[in-house]
């Protein structure tokens, strides 16, 4: 019996008996893909629709899957009763900070680690990649302690300041990786060509790196819009909060006697949600593209 | 001829200068950030960690007294170990498990995969105190949407949060749900998609079922990228403290007491800064021999296609 021979009665197989198989474990696999969407988007579908409804519909068993009372209200409510506008532009204000010195200054150092041969570089980048495990907590208490010297708790200094120096490891990183795909050739032309090493950077890699600067523009955005632990330790007075923590006073307590706020606290968390869901939608490759590019090549 | 290698030598050595001089410039924001806010601090850390200071007494030399009362007098150290523990153990290979079926059904190249990818990526971008506050009304007890579904089968579900026995289990389903499809899952496509499509095409000549495909072909091949998903699930799984300290600040009954929660008490509720950073030291020791060990372990599972 030789190869040519048992070939066709393998594929005559395929195409027979097996071929239906196929087809029906092909179509439980896609059934079992949509079921596991429909799981993952409950939770929001159910915080939409609980934000539409009065508080007296929240409370009833069986719950309503739409609200009988439809109440776009709750929306304009969460403006009114919290200092709602102040904690967003509170947020807008830090993240626009974070999000301007993670992109520069980490696009600068990355420069520096990818196109020059220093001493101790290689040590030096290991440190850095060091510090991404570094638990937040062997920091957090000196700084704070800092910081009360400076007498910047209670301001949003501490949560805009650090970002200035170094930029976060891991856009370093990322940067770096990107950096090192852009050939040398180009660098050495144009320092020949009389460039500074200033106007390689800003004129010529930069302009090259666009994606991978709008991946780190877009997780500097999320790590900052996302943050809790910083604003709750550092931030005591209501109107200097930034949304993730302003949100929380809503929460009732299961022994507080307070007046049921479920439903202004499921529309201000998706008022809360909304904006990093729209960002997702309107750059959706360059987040795919930036945990690809950080994940693989480690 | 020396005249000509003089100079040369001469211009290397101002190009090796330059190198220094400019590459030092460039990451001088990165290097004062660490001296600033990391070394500096991490050294602070450590000598607080041997002292008594409550920010409003004198700070008092201490010796080894914090780390003496955390391993043995205070009643909070162990629990709240084997809580974190406890919490790592079933939501790392959960979540990994999960992260990666959900990689691969998007891997079969189904119709829509970047819609379901969208779906399945959506939960990890909503900020952890929103996802925290949307489930804590998810699981009410009475009037929740998860005891209302689990009516509907005849079961009567528990109080979740509320609850000693279940708030733990809930706090692994809320993390499941916003970490299981997001940058993990991606990693694992990615990971995936980079298998050679040969490889299992030879395997089928030879008659390999799709169990033992998964098992001989992707599982090694994609191994770099599981190893990478696990050090960082370990490393997160240790530090869980928002969802906890929104849903159910450590209770009841301190069933979710987390090593971060006891560490933001210690020093954010009682300000007794001194032991906060020993119990800081003691997470940075624990997640430094977690990854040394699973470092020395990997060269026994992690297959690297390009070192033979």
């Amino acid at each position: 019996m030789d190869a040519t021979s048992v070939l066709p009665a393998r594929v005559a197989t395929r195409h027979g008996r097996w071929y239906w198989l196929r087809h029906v474990g092909r179509g439980l696999i896609y059934l079992f893909t949509v079921a596991l969407g429909i799981v993952f988007m409950l939770p929001f579908f159910w915080a939409v629709t609980s934000s539409f409804k009065p508080p007296w519909e929240l409370y009833i068993f069986p719950p309503t899957w739409f609200p009988k009372e439809f109440r776009p209200g709750n929306f304009v409510q969460i403006w009114q009763v919290v200092p709602f506008a102040r904690w967003t532009l509170n947020s807008l204000k830090i993240a626009f900070f974070n999000v301007l010195a993670e992109v520069l200054v980490a696009s600068g150092v990355a420069y520096g680690f990818s196109r020059y041969r220093f001493a101790g570089r290689n040590a030096l980048f290991l440190v850095l990649l060091s510090t991404m495990m570094l638990p937040a907590y062997v920091t957090i208490i000196p700084s704070f302690l800092m910081y009360r010297v400076l007498h910047w708790i209670d301001t949003h200094f501490p949560l805009i300041v650090p970002s200035f120096f170094g930029g976060g490891a891991f856009n370093i990183f990322l940067l770096r990786q990107f950096f090192m795909t852009i050939p040398m050739d180009f660098d050495e032309a144009a320092y020949v060509d009389g460039a500074s090493s200033f106007t390689i950077f800003w004129k010529l890699i930069l302009p090259l790196s666009k994606p991978a600067i709008s991946t780190v523009a877009i997780f500097a955005f999320l790590g900052s819009w996302n943050n809790f632990l910083g604003p709750l330790i550092f931030l005591n007075t209501t109107n200097k909060f930034t949304l993730p923590l302003g949100i929380t006073y809503f929460r009732v307590a299961p022994m507080d006697s307070a007046e049921p706020r479920d439903h202004l606290l499921m529309a201000a968390s998706v008022t809360v949600t909304l904006p990093a869901v729209i960002l997702f939608f309107a750059a959706q490759r360059y987040f795919i593209g930036g945990i690809v590019m950080s994940g693989l090549k480690g | 001829m020396t005249a000509v290698m003089a100079t040369r030598r001469h211009k290397a050595s101002r190009s090796a200068r330059r190198q220094n001089l400019l590459g030092y410039l460039w990451i001088s924001p990165w290097l004062l950030g660490f001296v600033i806010f990391t070394a500096g601090p991490m050294i602070a850390s450590l000598v607080l960690s041997f002292t008594n200071y409550r920010i409003i007494n004198v700070i008092k030399w201490a010796g080894l007294d914090n780390y003496v009362y955390a391993l043995t007098k205070d009643e909070l150290f162990w629990p709240s170990m084997g809580i974190t523990f406890y919490y790592m153990l079933i939501a790392v290979p959960l979540g990994l498990l999960g992260s990666l079926l959900l990689a691969m059904l998007l891997n079969q190249r189904v119709r829509g995969e970047s819609i379901f990818r969208t779906l399945f990526y959506l939960p990890s971008l909503t900020p952890a105190a929103a996802a925290a506050l949307l489930w804590a009304w998810l699981l009410h007890a009475e009037v929740g949407l998860v005891n209302y579904i689990l009516s509907l089968i005849g079961i009567k579900g528990p109080p979740w949060l509320g609850s000693v026995r279940w708030a733990m289990p809930a706090i692994i389903l809320i993390t499941l749900w916003t970490g299981m499809g997001g940058g993990r899952m991606i990693i694992f496509l990615a990971g995936l998609q980079g298998v050679p499509q040969e490889f299992y095409e030879a395997a089928e000549i030879d008659g390999a079922s799709g169990w033992r495909k998964f098992l001989h072909i992707t599982l090694p091949m994609i191994s770099p990228t599981i190893f990478f998903n696990l050090v960082l699930g370990i490393i997160g799984a240790l530090q869980v403290f928002t969802t906890a300290y929104i849903t159910t600040k450590g209770g009841p009954g301190r069933a979710t007491w987390f090593f971060a929660l006891h560490i933001y008490t210690s020093a954010f509720e009682y300000f007794d800064m001194g032991y906060a950073s020993t119990l800081a030291w003691f997470l940075f020791l624990v997640l430094l021999v977690f990854t040394i060990i699973q470092l020395r372990l990997s060269e026994m599972w992690v297959y690297y296609a390009g070192s033979a």
